[in-house]
């Protein structure tokens, strides 16, 4: 009876060791890293960077426009089935933002989702689609990161509340195993052998996190390839996310000329206003390069066409 | 003797059952109309995107009255969101139009000042255009970023 004890407190000490072990963050690997760092930064292009990312949408205060989107205070509450996230202050701030990080921790947390103290962010962050940009995107955003405001943290900005077992954020790290990657979410031999489909492919499924909305998930929240951009339900429970496909039940009706002309502008083929968080995306995109929504267009107009998954 | 006969409580009865009824077809008529409102602001923003891309010549006439357009449905649009009409109708209305009553008037103020002062710029040629035309098109994307759905 003692030693099936023993067996049992041995079994138990061995599975949590190997939960451990399984859920350990991992960070960029070092030969990138030293990629990343050596890179001569652009500033122009990371402005670029900034605005397709879409950062501000999340991490600027809610309804804002102009120079205060470059304010990346946070306080953005995203609803979810898990509980409800609260964006960080991610300014410039030694304290309250990220004003003392270094290129490391920077491209650490963003292509890596681990924080400088080696902790898992939460996949709400997009670190799951941003995983696929390039060491000289990451670095120039950086880059442009020096040049932005730095913001103290109002007193009675709310903190993320998860439920359980979502509260254990060592459990992400099992998420990690199962679902993250830098893998194309569509297979780059079924496209057009197109330099600006190519850039599209990147800039939609990469920085732009297109899918991360657009997309639905399963059940443990994973991006579900087999209906990509196909719509989705809201996940703050208020309305639905359109389908982008070519389908009739998408935009299989706009030209690739209505779909650069929406986000640059927010304005719909049929001259209706984007609503919600889609009208915060096009205030991002107006500042994008005209070649790059070109680019998204080109992209979305040749994605596998999906009937309403919303 | 009961205070009402039966004949007066049927007649109550049917009234508060009208009244109910009435209330949800005033609510689904305030649906209705909201839409072909905004239609025909998205109908005028049609002409006026045309001159501001130089897609078309620029017209002044053309652009006045697509300003006036804009203008007639910003002062009754406040008015077509009445309690009842939160749902229904596949409409795109976000509650916070009713949970942030003030907050929503003061986008239809905007749009209302935006286009009025359109209206009182007169533009005769296509750069005094843009310059009133901007501030409408950014009163559209900020009432929409808080009080219309994403859908």
């Amino acid at each position: 009876m003692k030693r099936l004890a023993l067996a049992f407190v041995f079994l138990a000490f061995a599975g949590a060791a190997f939960f451990w072990v399984l859920t350990s963050p991992n960070s960029v690997p070092t030969e990138r890293m030293a990629a990343i760092s050596a890179h001569a930064p652009d500033v122009t292009n990371g402005e670029n960077v900034f605005w397709l990312a879409g950062c501000a949408s999340c991490h600027s205060v809610q309804g804002s426009s102009g120079d205060a989107r470059l304010e990346l205070v946070g306080g953005y509450q995203l609803k979810s089935d898990f509980g409800t996230f609260v964006a960080p202050n991610i300014s410039m701030h030694p304290e309250d933002g990220i004003g003392a990080w270094s290129i490391e921790d920077f491209a650490g947390s963003i292509i890596a989702g681990v924080s400088p103290e080696g902790r898992h962010y939460y996949p709400a962050y997009p670190y799951g689609s941003f995983a696929r940009m390039t060491d000289g995107d990451v670095a120039d955003l950086w880059a442009f990161w020096q040049t932005l405001p730095a913001v103290a943290t109002p007193t009675d900005q709310p903190e993320t509340e998860l439920g359980f077992p979502f509260n254990i954020r060592r459990g992400v790290g099992l998420w990690k195993l199962a679902f993250f990657n830098d893998k194309p979410f569509v297979d780059p031999a079924t496209l057009p052998n197109d330099p600006v489909v190519a850039r599209g492919q990147y800039l939609t499924e990469g920085m732009g996190h297109c899918g991360e909305c657009h997309t639905s998930r399963n059940l443990a929240g994973a991006i579900r390839a087999d209906v990509w951009l196909a719509g989705a339900p809201n996940p703050s429970g208020q309305g639905r996310i359109p389908n982008i496909t070519p389908h009739a039940d998408g935009i299989e009706s706009w030209t690739e000329d209505d779909i650069a002309f929406s986000l640059e502008s927010g304005f719909t083929p049929s001259f209706d206003s984007f609503g919600g968080t889609m009208a915060s995306v096009a205030k991002n995109y107006a500042n994008v390069s005209a070649q790059d929504r070109e680019a998204i267009a080109a992209y979305l107009k040749i994605v596998t066409p999906i009937e309403d998954q919303r | 003797m009961p205070i009402l006969s039966k004949s007066a409580k049927i007649l109550i009865a049917a009234a508060v059952a009208l009244s109910a009824g009435s209330a949800v077809v005033v609510a689904q008529d305030a649906i209705a109309e909201r839409k072909a409102a905004m239609k025909s602001v998205g109908g005028a923003m049609r002409t006026l995107v045309g001159f501001a891309r130089g897609q078309a010549d620029y017209d002044a006439a053309a652009a006045l009255a697509a300003f006036t357009t804009m203008n007639e449905v910003s002062q009754r649009y406040g008015g077509l969101f009445p309690e009842g009409s939160e749902t229904g109708g596949d409409t795109k209305a976000a509650p916070a139009i009713w949970s942030d009553r003030a907050g929503f008037d003061a986008e239809v103020a905007k749009f209302q000042t935006n286009t009025a002062a359109a209206i009182a710029a007169a533009p005769a040629d296509v750069d005094a255009f843009r310059a009133v035309f901007g501030p409408i098109g950014a009163s559209c994307g900020s009432c929409h970023e808080k009080y219309q759905l994403s859908n």
